[in-house]
């Protein structure tokens, strides 16, 4: 019985079949609790699996490579996916007409303090060179953010669990910080929370009305496209 | 007879439609690699295709509505692809040990930064182009 049991697990263990499944399934659970607790942030599906997994993998010594064996599969579909924002950003351009030069000039300035403000506050904490260009893509969404820094010699895995905390945090502070520096104009609200926090911010500024929604999500996806674009040059200026 | 075979073509024909926008989605991807990787320019594959598609969508003036659908569809799912990258993490526990100060006090520090630029620029920037 026990080597019927053993040989069970000498083929789960061969197979991705079983990594993969354990990623969706554990996935799907996370995010029943999630809608069970309210949406909470601190409730997000993806950190709830990843800590799960992570201390699943780590009590059965199963290293990363055999785990990612059958998890590339859900992993490849980021590409395509990352393609697919295209939809959003068209159908979101229209509101760009509104204000063309407050627009750029705001997004452009946030993209900037984002990344430059990361990389020097760890910088001055003596952060090696390779997790600050993981950090650094920290506020653009998970997708764009994880191709930038593997571009650019940084840590993918890293640069994912970095950006969904910066998501959370903004997400749940940025209406209170919004309140207080008496930012009231919708578009502005919108604008800082997408810009900051990528997709997880606009899931929270969608309760601020659909004018700030339209802005967090098309901040959203310029925000990836300015950091994508400046932060090469930066990093080869910063290290050069 | 006809009313049974009708749902199973118009499924059929849905299907079919459903992998053309599928396929559109990784030929702007495929594109996009190629193009990064012949001008050796620091941008992820996928952010060339998605500028592609969105090249593409100006031209056309509007979404064709299969491909609304599967992007839709993969995009709300896109949480779930970020999980297998995230578990990366416990490669990199000793770095984190070491370094969780700094890089805690970057990302709260920088984020509250951002939104605060961010939001009180635009409404700054918005009134005065408002009154113009």
């Amino acid at each position: 019985m026990n080597d019927r049991v053993a040989s069970l697990w000498v083929y789960l263990s061969a197979t991705p079949l079983l990594h993969l499944t354990l990623t969706i399934c554990i996935f799907v659970l996370a995010r029943l609790l999630y809608r069970h607790y309210g949406r909470h942030s601190w409730m997000n599906p993806v950190l709830i699996s990843v800590l799960a997994l992570v201390v699943l993998l780590i009590s059965t010594d199963t290293p990363y490579d055999i785990y990612f064996e059958g998890a590339q599969f859900v992993h490849f579909m980021l590409g395509p996916a990352t393609v697919a924002l295209a939809i959003p950003l068209y159908r979101q351009w229209s509101s760009l007409k509104r204000h063309p030069l407050a627009l750029t000039v705001s997004l452009l300035s946030g993209s900037l303090t984002a990344t430059v403000s990361a990389i020097l506050i760890a910088k001055l904490g003596g952060v090696s060179d390779q997790a600050l260009i993981s950090i650094a893509p920290k506020s653009v969404t998970t997708p764009v953010a994880m191709g930038i820094s593997e571009t650019l010699g940084g840590l993918p895995s890293l640069t994912a669990v970095v950006v969904i905390l910066t998501g959370i945090l903004g997400a749940s502070v940025g209406p209170w910080l919004l309140d207080k520096l008496r930012v009231t104009n919708p578009m502005a609200k919108g604008l800082a929370m997408g810009t900051a926090s990528h997709g997880i911010g606009t899931g929270r500024a969608i309760y601020m009305g659909d004018v700030a929604a339209a802005f967090a999500g098309l901040a959203m996806g310029l925000n990836g496209l300015a950091t994508t674009i400046l932060l090469p040059v930066l990093w080869t200026w910063f290290r050069g | 007879m006809k009313g049974k075979v009708s749902p199973t073509l118009l499924k059929k024909m849905k299907d079919t439609t459903v992998l053309e926008s599928l396929a559109v989605l990784l030929f702007c991807q495929l594109i996009g690699e190629l193009i990064v990787l012949y001008l050796e320019i620091p941008v992820p594959g996928p952010v060339v295709g998605m500028l592609l598609l969105f090249a593409g969508l100006m031209i056309r003036g509007n979404i064709p509505e299969p491909l609304a659908q599967t992007a839709n569809g993969l995009l709300e799912q896109l949480s779930l692809l970020f999980v297998p990258a995230g578990v990366g993490v416990m490669t990199h526990l000793t770095l984190l040990g070491k370094q969780w100060l700094p890089l805690t006090a970057s990302l709260v520090l920088s984020t509250l930064l951002t939104i605060a630029v961010t939001g009180l620029l635009m409404q700054k920037l918005a009134n005065k182009e408002g009154k113009l």
